[in-house]
């Protein structure tokens, strides 16, 4: 696909977004845009409301005010698991993953939606099971092959290494087939060269799937590393936008993480 | 092919089913060798067909419990539901089928069905809670069935089903019988439960229950249960989720129920009360939150010790509620967790060590 082809259309816009927790406003008045086979990065310092954005966009919280379009789809009536039918997956920020489940059912469990036999098919052991079971043992291959976690299929989820659970949650989050993928500080805990690694896989996802990307994280290598362009927003706030070069160099952006 | 026919059976997930289906068929065959050989105490004998049905019910707790990760305290309930419905549906098909084997069948499937539907009665409000609201709320249940059926009187004859509450006021036509009479419970039920018939329930219980968790619906399950805010985040619809696996557990336990009513000629409501749940409970606790073989064997041997230990009787339920105080201690322990893990560890590389040479 030579550059001029690829989808360039809006996935995300956000608009005017705010929530209150009873007295305080934890953010409020942001906008957002996220076009297709973009991946855009959400900064700012300790208890901006970074993961609260996250948390309206998937509905975990309900937005006090505001609009938010995924494919020009208002979400406003939609529960956490219709908007991830819509098209938003997420990783935490503290990882959630079954703990309890090998790493590959994890995987297969992201795509519950994608599986159309019923409870009794799997329990009368249908054709239809079969063959779809098959299916998405395949694609969950895959998917742990992308995050380098395929050796690993079969161990429970809770007793892999901690770069190994934030990659497991993003495969997990790409098998819901996610139009847009959130992602809650994907580096956290991770050395330099799993950092390094995990950028790498976050491009390939991206190029891979002709997905849009928004990700928190605190790692500026990474940040300044993948992100085409970086909104920073403090106490709940917008305080700036634009590519990482013009983000840089934005004295209220440096104000706002090193203080006068 | 041989080969690869045996690796399979050491994976785990196969390899826990297939010695649960073993123990039962091997328990099955030496069990009917030593009644045909008459070395099988009348003691134990009439101890078979409820011991199974105890199991049945319990492997549907253990769903609920075990991988749902649901408090139900009202498994006694469902099968109280099982259990007078199966009553009820054999008398007034008795003159229709005559084969009992078939009568059977169709009882524990309305028994089955009718407690399902209770189920899903009572999980329509209470699965959207999260916390403990299923525990009070089935503990009431089982309560509340057991008041209903106490207070309950229902007659049969040519005209169709009669009910009065409280005090019977049930005048039938000549040929009709009573099948429920309020605190006697049923009487006179012909006995068709029996022991194959037993088994046979406990390894249809199995095939579901294992079907269902190695399927789309076992993984939501035990996600649901891991993490409510993953699950949902990934589009997982968390209270049809728990109540696919209470209703499940629940129709289990009406089968259970209706065999277990099946093998009495008399059966009073007050058999299904709070501690028959609870005994249920300690059964899927003590085996083994989510092992199937565990509470297979936990059901057969608590079923079997007081009958065997008949002059500690007295101290029974105080032994019980001991043990599960000493089991939750202990598998909370650090130390002791520690040296189970290593034996385990040691116990699956001797057996990979097997399959390699």
């Amino acid at each position: 696909m030579s550059e001029n082809n690829i989808d360039r259309s809006l996935i995300l816009e956000v608009e005017d977004l705010g929530i209150d927790f009873g007295g305080l406003t934890a953010v409020n008045n942001l906008s957002l845009k996220v076009y297709n086979n973009e991946i855009v990065g959400l900064i700012g310092p300790n208890g901006a409301g970074k993961t609260t954005v996250f948390n309206m966009l998937t509905k975990v919280y309900q937005p006090s005010r505001g609009t938010i379009r995924l494919c020009g789809q208002d979400t406003a009536k939609m529960t956490t698991v219709e908007v991830n039918k819509a098209g938003i997956a997420r990783t935490f920020q503290n990882i959630r993953l079954f703990q309890n489940l090998s790493v590959i059912d994890n995987v297969k469990a992201g795509m519950h939606n994608k599986i159309t036999y019923s409870p009794a098919d799997s329990i009368f052991r249908t054709r239809k099971y079969y063959d779809q079971e098959k299916q998405i043992e395949e694609k969950a291959h895959e998917l742990l092959k992308i995050m380098g976690l395929d050796s690993l299929a079969e161990i429970s989820a809770g007793s892999l290494p901690y770069g190994g659970q934030r990659r497991l949650e993003i495969a997990r989050a790409m098998a819901t087939d996610p139009k847009l993928l959130l992602l809650d500080e994907p580096a956290a805990g991770m050395n330099p060269q799993e950092t390094e690694e995990l950028m790498d896989m976050i491009r390939f996802v991206r190029d891979h799937f002709h997905i849009a990307i928004l990700l928190i994280e605190h790692d500026m290598k990474l940040v300044m590393g993948i992100c085409e362009r970086i909104t920073v927003i403090n106490f709940g706030m917008m305080l700036a936008s634009g590519t990482p070069e013009e983000i840089q160099s934005n004295p209220a952006v440096i104000k706002a993480y090193l203080g006068e | 092919m041989m080969k690869n026919f045996f690796s399979k059976l050491f994976d785990q997930k196969l390899r826990s089913r297939t010695i649960s289906y073993l123990l039962v068929i091997i328990a099955f065959i030496i069990l009917q060798l030593m009644s045909s050989t008459g070395s099988l105490s009348s003691l134990l004998k009439s101890l078979l067909v409820p011991v199974c049905c105890y199991t049945v019910a319990a492997i549907g707790l253990n769903l609920n419990v075990g991988f749902s990760g649901e408090l139900n305290l009202g498994q006694a309930g469902f099968m109280s539901v099982g259990a007078f419905t199966g009553i009820c549906v054999s008398g007034m098909l008795a003159s229709m089928i005559t084969n009992p084997v078939l009568r059977l069948i169709i009882a524990i499937i309305a028994g089955a069905l009718i407690a399902a539907l209770m189920g899903y009665i009572i999980g329509i409000p209470v699965l959207k809670l999260q916390g403990d609201y299923l525990a009070i709320v089935t503990l009431a249940f089982g309560q509340i069935i057991k008041s209903i059926i106490t207070n309950m009187y229902l007659g049969f004859d040519e005209n169709g089903l009669h009910v009065s509450f409280v005090e019977n006021k049930v005048t039938l036509a000549s040929g009709g019988k009573m099948l429920l009479q309020g605190p006697m419970g049923a009487t006179g039920t012909q006995r068709i439960a029996s022991f194959a018939i037993g088994i046979i329930l406990i390894l249809c219980a199995l095939t579901i229950v294992y079907n269902l968790i190695y399927s789309k619906s076992g993984r939501a399950i035990m996600g649901c249960r891991d993490n409510r805010i993953a699950a949902e985040s990934i589009g997982i619809n968390v209270a049809n989720t728990k109540m696919l696996a209470f209703i499940i557990s629940a129709s289990l336990a009406g089968a259970a129920g209706a065999l277990y009513g099946l093998n009495y000629s008399t059966l009073v409501p007050n058999k299904f009360d709070f501690n028959t749940s609870i005994l249920i409970l300690v059964f899927v606790v003590l085996g083994g939150l989510g092992n199937m073989t565990g509470t297979i064997i936990s059901t057969t041997v608590l079923m079997l010790l007081p009958e065997l230990l008949r002059s500690l009787q007295d101290y029974r339920m105080l032994i019980y509620a001991i043990v599960l105080i000493v089991i939750m201690l202990v598998t909370n322990n650090a130390f002791l967790q520690a040296k189970a893990a290593k034996l385990r560890e040691s116990l699956i590389k001797g057996k990979k060590g097997a399959k390699l040479s």
